[in-house]
């Protein structure tokens, strides 16, 4: 079997986040870069799955500018066999980013299809259900616990209020969420072995595929900020501030 | 100009992110139906017809649609798009695994977690969990849109007299299949519609020490929920987690107990009203964002807070 795995650069997840002055963008120059945390955990289900003989094979793909070759040297460290690059600009809209992720995934014939449920820069949670639908397949959201067996993956997800398992039949999509592994980190000697694994640089022509966007960005601002309150010494003005000035306890 | 909403149910009951979503929909501006799709949901449909603003109610009432699977009520919802100028759904867990396999299979972008209605074309939503706020507008022919529950008010469950038309599509999910599902069985109002919530983080030092709080919430008809750090210990599920990774909280009090206030659980809970930090460090950066913060052991303030409501 085979396993696709997406992974995106984005902003390090213990990045304080600064919004440009010209309200354009979130100021990325000279920031730390990372893995997106959900994609970590993807790649990591997808090397577990290699281990206990699920899988034959893990390919990493990146969608996105020469520097998401080093977010998949990280992933080949990791584990993953081999790894695609699809250059484009950065930033592309999840729509595009899906039809040349669901191209990849039809060139290799990857029997599953494991991303992270969203990127923590946009947040959108859509470009994996995005690729099962151009695909036709299946998907499993927010998955906290994936078996595959018979041809089939057996995925428990968090939903609101609790966990819902459904079964898929492969080839598939699944997303991954918080809990589903703990990702372990690259060793040297397996950063300097990703160096030499291989690594594939595509077009969006080589999938037929044309990128744009008709959503533009109007502004980006920081939020509201929130003024810091007081300090209460115990909890009965506590409970005299909830009462008579928030007037939220009655 | 037609609005199209999915209705989130659980075959019983409307949930209350859908009358929030209608709101926002309201706002957009149009007539405003609404997709029932369950199995036996006919108290869904009744209450569906009876909400403020919602001209129309599409029912499909079939076995097919029991689980809301995304696959087939994708499908049904691309059926019967034709004519609406904006498709939306609440954001959550049903509402963001359906709606991006809508837009995809449209041809369209997706706008996720809006938090404001700027026009019909504009529209603003949180990104970076909530540290910056975009302002995005969109040509696409049909805006598919979720919508975050806690931005907009909850519309009127009476008042509506909307006709229902039945969708006859019976579209079967063949590579799908509902196996089971554990739902957490709870008196307590849902984490993200409570209008109290209190939340335990690291702090707390066990899961049973969770149970302090249980006090407080039945006192005040509150939420319990939790930091992202307290799940990762193994304190509480995940379901119960506040914060970018988590659900997002804007109840009128908040009260945090023993959370230190990581910039990611601030994401989650900092458009509360109201905010109540306990905590024993006094340079923990919950204090920042509180309105009233005690610098406490939460061992003995939780027990005497609970006492004196």
């Amino acid at each position: 079997m085979k396993v696709l795995v997406s992974v995106k650069r984005v902003i390090d997840y213990n990045v304080k986040v600064r919004v440009k002055a010209d309200h354009s963008a979130v100021d990325l120059t000279n920031v730390k870069m990372s893995m997106n945390p959900f994609c970590e955990i993807a790649v990591e289900e997808a090397i577990r799955l290699k281990e206990k003989g699920v899988a034959d094979e893990v390919v990493v793909v990146s969608v996105g500018s020469k520097s998401c070759q080093e977010t998949l040297r990280t992933a080949l460290a990791l584990g993953a066999d081999r790894a695609i690059q699809v250059e484009t600009e950065d930033g592309l809209d999840s729509l595009s980013v899906a039809k040349l992720l669901a191209g990849v995934a039809k060139d290799e014939a990857a029997d599953l299809i494991i991303m992270g449920k969203q990127s923590i820069d946009s947040d959108n949670n859509q470009t994996g259900q995005m690729v099962a639908a151009l695909l036709d397949y299946p998907q499993a959201t927010f998955a906290s616990e994936v078996i595959v067996e018979n041809g089939e993956a057996k995925v428990t997800r968090e939903i609101d209020g609790g966990l819902q398992t459904l079964a898929i039949t492969l080839p598939a999509v699944v997303t991954t969420d918080l809990r589903l592994n703990e990702p372990r980190f690259a060793s040297l000697p397996n950063i300097m072995k990703a160096k030499k694994k291989p690594l594939d640089v595509k077009t969006p022509a080589d999938f037929g595929v044309e990128v744009g966007s008709n959503v533009s960005i109007v502004s980006v601002t920081p939020p509201p900020e929130r003024a810091a309150g007081i300090k209460v010494g115990s909890v009965s003005e506590l409970v005299d501030k909830l009462k008579n000035e928030a007037k939220v306890v009655s | 100009m037609s609005i199209l909403v999915l209705a989130e149910h659980d075959n019983q009951s409307l949930k209350p992110a859908t009358l929030n979503t209608i709101t926002a929909a309201s706002q957009i501006g149009g007539d405003v139906h609404l997709l029932v799709a369950g199995f036996e949901c006919q108290t869904v449909i009744a209450q569906a017809s009876k909400v403020a603003g919602v001209s129309k109610v599409l029912s499909a009432d079939n076995a097919v649609y029991e689980h809301q699977l995304a696959e087939n009520i994708a499908k049904l919802v691309v059926d019967v798009a034709e004519g609406y100028s904006h498709i939306l759904a609440p954001a959550t867990t049903t509402g963001k695994n359906t709606l991006p396999r809508v837009a995809a299979l449209l041809d369209v972008a997706q706008l996720s977690d809006v938090i404001k209605v700027e026009s019909a074309d504009t529209f603003v939503r949180p990104i970076y969990a909530g540290n910056a706020i975009a302002t995005v507008k969109s040509s696409d022919s049909v805006k598919v849109i979720t919508v975050r529950a806690t931005g907009f008010d909850a519309a009127a469950d009476e008042g509506g007299d909307a006709q229902t038309e039945v969708l006859s599509q019976v579209i079967a999910s063949e590579k799908s299949r509902f196996v089971s599902e554990q739902l957490a069985e709870s008196d307590r109002p849902e984490l993200t519609a409570a209008s109290v919530v209190i939340s335990g983080g690291r702090g707390m030092g066990s899961g049973d020490n969770f149970k302090l709080l249980d006090g407080i919430a039945d006192k005040l008809g509150a939420a319990i929920g939790a930091s992202r750090a307290a799940v990762d210990a193994g304190f509480v599920p995940n379901d119960l987690q506040v914060g970018q990774t988590g659900k997002t909280v804007a109840p009128d009090l908040y009260i945090a107990v023993g959370i230190s206030g990581a910039i990611q659980h601030l994401a989650g809970m900092k458009d509360s009203k109201v905010i109540v930090a306990i905590n024993k460090d006094e340079d923990a950066p919950i204090f920042q964002v509180a309105d009233y913060g005690l610098v406490a052991d939460l061992f003995d303030a939780v027990p005497e807070l609970e006492k004196s409501l």
